[in-house]
């Protein structure tokens, strides 16, 4: 495995910068052999451990993403039935309202009904009574007249 | 004066002076690879701790590794393109990391305080046999992986725009493992010359910024040398007539 290079060390019987020889191969092995141990110790289950890693990154990305679009369609549904909801709400508020209104009316329309009626009769009866009384008073002044009348002829 | 210091353990940097282990009739440098099984224990036992309960949410040193991978596959798909940059992820992290551990390492770890018999325990990668052996696997990775994904069109390559290119084509497949080992060893040798003359002249506070500039180039050789590999393999598999 000497070489020509050995040459150029003029008066080193050996050694030397280039010194070339079983070293040479062997260090070639042993780097081989490195390499083959730092494959199986570090290079593929580091490399599997980052790409598992990026796999799992992205899947959870797709996965929340999904999910975020889930929610966003729940949100969208939910905000509709909300409002359909309220919609539903003002209506029987504004129909109860009107009810009420109506109900209202109605027992007002009866009230005063049956308070115009009282007051009808009551004025017919006193009418009726007042009736009455003017013609006994009548009667009694037609009476009292003709008394005095009498009274007086008789006198005479 | 001149004769004293040269007197004066110059001696003591030992460049070119190596740990020689006998292995059978092969001879290797001991200290490169003492130093290297320490840092490369020292990275193992980090990336165990890291991965040890690997969980989806990421605590502690499982975010450094996690930081490191990004950035590695990030430069692997910025230079080798998207569709075959996953399968060269592991080489170009290898080369980065145990690049950059080395240089930090022949930087940061007081290697000093270790005596060896001969030569001295320092970045691997201050070695011409570690870094011609990394330049070496990228020329390997790049024809296979061009070869593996596209055959002999492959080949269409080396006449791109014009036919005429075919010589230098050639002349770059030697140039690129040349430029790449000697950029690296060059690098991290200087910067561990620089820093022991230094040390050695003026011991104290003096040589801490060119110790981290020191540390600057060396994350920036090793991002280097990883970026090359990569672009270099990104040429290999890229579609020129698509």
């Amino acid at each position: 495995m000497t070489s020509w290079l050995l040459l150029a060390e003029a008066g080193a019987p050996e050694g030397g910068l280039f010194d070339l020889d079983a070293t040479l191969p062997l260090m070639a092995v042993q780097v081989v052999l490195l390499t083959l141990i730092l494959n199986a110790l570090f290079f593929r289950p580091v490399g599997r451990t980052v790409e598992e890693r990026e796999g799992y990154i992205s899947t959870s990305r797709a996965d929340a993403k999904q999910k975020l679009a889930q929610v966003q369609r729940l949100q969208a549904d939910l905000k509709d039935q909300l409002k359909e909801a309220r919609k539903a709400a003002q209506a029987l508020i504004i129909e109860a309202e009107q009810e009420t209104d109506q109900l209202y009316r109605e027992a007002l329309g009866a009230a005063t009904a049956a308070a115009n009626a009282s007051r009808e009769a009551t004025r017919r009866e006193l009418d009726a009574q007042r009736d009455g009384a003017l013609g006994q008073i009548q009667a009694d002044a037609d009476k009292l007249g003709d008394l005095i009348v009498d009274r007086l002829l008789a006198v005479q | 004066m001149l004769s004293s210091l040269l007197a004066l353990p110059f001696a003591a940097l030992e460049v070119g002076h190596h740990l020689y282990w006998q292995l059978g009739n092969l001879k290797i440098h001991g200290q490169v690879f003492l130093s290297s099984w320490v840092l490369i224990g020292a990275l193992l036992a980090l990336v165990i701790a890291g991965t040890r309960k690997l969980e989806r949410d990421p605590r502690g040193v499982q975010n450094l590794l996690e930081f490191l991978w990004d950035y590695i596959s990030n430069l692997a798909r910025e230079q080798i393109g998207e569709k075959a940059y996953r399968d060269w992820i592991p080489f170009i992290g290898t080369l980065f990391l145990f690049i950059f551990v080395s240089n930090w390492g022949g930087a940061l770890i007081p290697w000093k305080l270790i005596h060896l018999p001969d030569g001295e325990l320092g970045a691997p990668t201050a070695d011409s046999n570690t870094t011609i052996a990394l330049a070496l696997l990228v020329s390997l990775a790049y024809f296979y992986a061009g070869l593996s994904r596209k055959g002999l069109r492959f080949f269409e390559y080396y006449v791109d725009p014009i036919p005429m290119m075919v010589p230098f084509k050639i002349v770059e497949d030697f140039t690129r493992p040349l430029s790449l080992s000697m950029r690296l060893f060059g690098n991290i040798l200087a910067d561990e010359l620089v820093v022991a003359v230094l040390v050695f002249l003026v011991p104290l506070i003096v040589p801490l910024p060119v110790m981290l500039l020191g540390l600057f180039t060396s994350a920036i050789q090793a991002l280097i040398f990883a970026t090359l590999a990569a672009y270099f393999i990104g040429e290999a598999v890229h579609e020129h007539h698509h």
